[in-house]
């Protein structure tokens, strides 16, 4: 760890659930066995930077349920929280509710409480400064199953301290109106083990709603419904895994490959859930209820260029 | 031999060289890996090789499936690859300690321990693919005597170094992780170190490795451990 003398730092009171460093994450890195990482919702950590006047790949504070309590000690800077969160600001003792998708000032001595993620998972804390960080493979994010990136690949912990290299000159607060669009079905793309299945079990599949299961996390979420049956193989040769992949092991219960994932696994491929709704699904709480539909690739590849599009309309406005 | 090319939901190509596991599929999978990387092409962001396929990730704000998947196909597979494939030694301790499915083994194979060992060691496994966890080889064919099942129940924490061996395929653990290969020793080496950015994993596709039996003073003396 390098040791840097710096004024401006925060003081992790609380540490949060499961609160880490993330940017865009690490590419080419599968063939020897690291995925991606990176943030989970990308539109949030887009706008995050935005609101703060960061470069669009800067490093923000990924949190999940309960997020940290901070303190501020240092020089006047910006900070914004996106998702949909609810937090607290506490100035000279006096504490206000904190809106998302708005650019604050922070002053010497402030606190940021981040109570909760509201039907939701994970949020999103930016600074306007440059966070002293380590950098791994051009990424600083932290993958705490292979200890790979900043605080030696851990989350952040009670205790802890953040500190702060050079604070943007820029402290205009900023605002976006964002409404998040109501979700109403994850949309897959067939997988490469579709057939593995019985006609009841693919009904099963693309017809009834399944339970996001409690053991879900940055490296994938299972599902929990009616059981999907295996006629072929439980089992596959091991081969490579992507972000989305829905895999259905022996016990029929579908389990969603997100950023953490394994690169490799051999399970069979019941579907892929599309580019598109993947910043949607990744904040499916716990208990929600998933409908899978499925589209063709020509489908999922316009309604990308769309859901692109209006997220730069959003960068555009702030 | 690559012989379809399909898409893996929006953003991937499933490469299929087959259902075959061997060595000459496997190498053909590891010619593509190769000349792709070398290649360069613009929007692939990800190459998982493994027994015979070959999964390509691309950046969907980039390019898509039909483009990626035209320039596989027209892809000249003939240049010669200036690759150096290493032979790795790795030395493994079966201490009682290390060797956690010591009984398991001996009951599911019917052999002694002695037995066991005798048909794992001194011989060169081809590496076809790393992955899982960071680093980790996927080595082959063992002795068709020493072939089992994973556990029925996965161990929640295999220890690091931990050296498994599962149907035709041995592992080395190269951190904790969950998993159910049956263990039979332990090696002092760092299979993946991180701080070496360029080139973390000392196990490579293509790779041959050779498993040396050392005893416990020697695991113990190592620099590695």
């Amino acid at each position: 760890m390098r040791v840097v003398m710096t004024s401006n730092y925060f003081e992790i009171l609380r540490g949060g659930i499961n609160t880490t460093f993330q940017d865009k994450g690490r590419e080419n890195l599968y063939h020897i066995g690291i995925p991606f990482s990176g943030v989970m919702d990308n539109r949030n950590f887009l706008l995050a930077n935005k609101l703060v006047g960061n470069d669009l790949n800067a490093p923000v504070i990924e949190f999940a349920y309960q997020g940290p309590h901070l303190r501020y000690t240092g020089d006047q800077l910006n900070f914004v929280i996106t998702g949909d969160v609810i937090f607290k600001i506490k100035k000279k003792g006096i504490e206000i509710d904190g809106d998302c998708y708005q650019s604050y000032h922070l002053e010497n001595g402030d606190e940021i409480n981040i109570i909760s993620t509201n039907k939701s998972v994970y949020g999103y804390f930016a600074i306007g400064s440059e966070i002293d960080l380590n950098f791994q493979w051009n990424s600083c994010s932290i993958n705490t199953k292979a200890n790979i990136g900043s605080n030696n690949g851990k989350k952040l912990d009670t205790g802890q301290k953040i500190n702060l290299l050079k604070i943007n000159s820029d402290k205009t607060l900023k605002k976006v109106n964002y409404i998040k669009s109501k979700i109403e079905n994850i949309r897959v793309i067939k997988g490469t083990n579709f057939d593995y299945f019985s006609e009841e079990g693919k009904k099963i599949f693309f017809e009834k709603e399944f339970v996001v299961s409690k053991l879900s996390d940055r490296m994938g979420m299972r599902l929990e419904g009616s059981k999907i049956e295996n006629i072929i193989n439980t089992n596959i040769k091991s081969e490579g895994l992507v972000k989305g992949v829905i895999q259905v092991p022996a016990d029929g219960n579908p389990i969603i490959m997100l950023s953490d994932h394994g690169t490799v696994g051999g399970y069979p491929k019941i579907g892929v859930v599309v580019s598109v709704d993947y910043d949607r699904l990744v904040q499916l709480a716990p208990g929600s209820k998933v409908k899978f539909k499925e589209i063709e690739l020509s489908d999922a590849e316009t309604l990308f260029k769309l859901y692109e599009m209006e997220t730069e309309n959003l960068l555009n406005q702030i | 031999m690559l012989k379809n090319i399909s898409n893996l939901g929006d953003a991937a190509l499933y490469c299929d060289f087959g259902i075959q596991v061997n060595k000459a599929t496997n190498l053909e999978v590891i010619k593509y890996f190769n000349t792709i990387r070398e290649k360069k092409i613009k929007g692939i962001n990800n190459l998982t090789p493994s027994y015979n396929k070959l999964i390509i990730s691309f950046d969907l704000r980039v390019t898509n499936f039909s483009e990626i998947k035209n320039k596989i196909e027209n892809l000249d597979t003939t240049i010669e690859q200036n690759k150096n494939n290493k032979k790795i030694e790795v030395p493994v301790c079966c201490d009682e300690n290390f060797a956690l499915d010591k009984s398991r083994l001996e009951k599911k194979l019917n052999l002694s321990y002695q037995q066991i060992l005798t048909k794992f060691f001194n011989k060169e496994y081809f590496c076809y693919m790393t992955g899982f966890i960071a680093g980790m080889p996927f080595l082959g064919d063992i002795d068709e005597n020493l072939r089992t099942q994973r556990l029925e129940t996965p161990r929640v924490k295999v220890p690091q170094g931990s050296v498994g061996i599962t149907e035709q395929f041995a592992n080395i653990y190269t951190f904790d992780s969950p998993g159910g290969w049956n263990i039979i020793g332990n090696t002092p080496l760092k299979v993946f170190d991180d701080s070496k950015e360029r080139d973390p994993n000392l196990i490579n596709p293509g790779d041959t490795v050779i498993f040396k039996k050392i005893s416990l003073q020697e695991y113990e003396g190592s620099n590695d451990k």
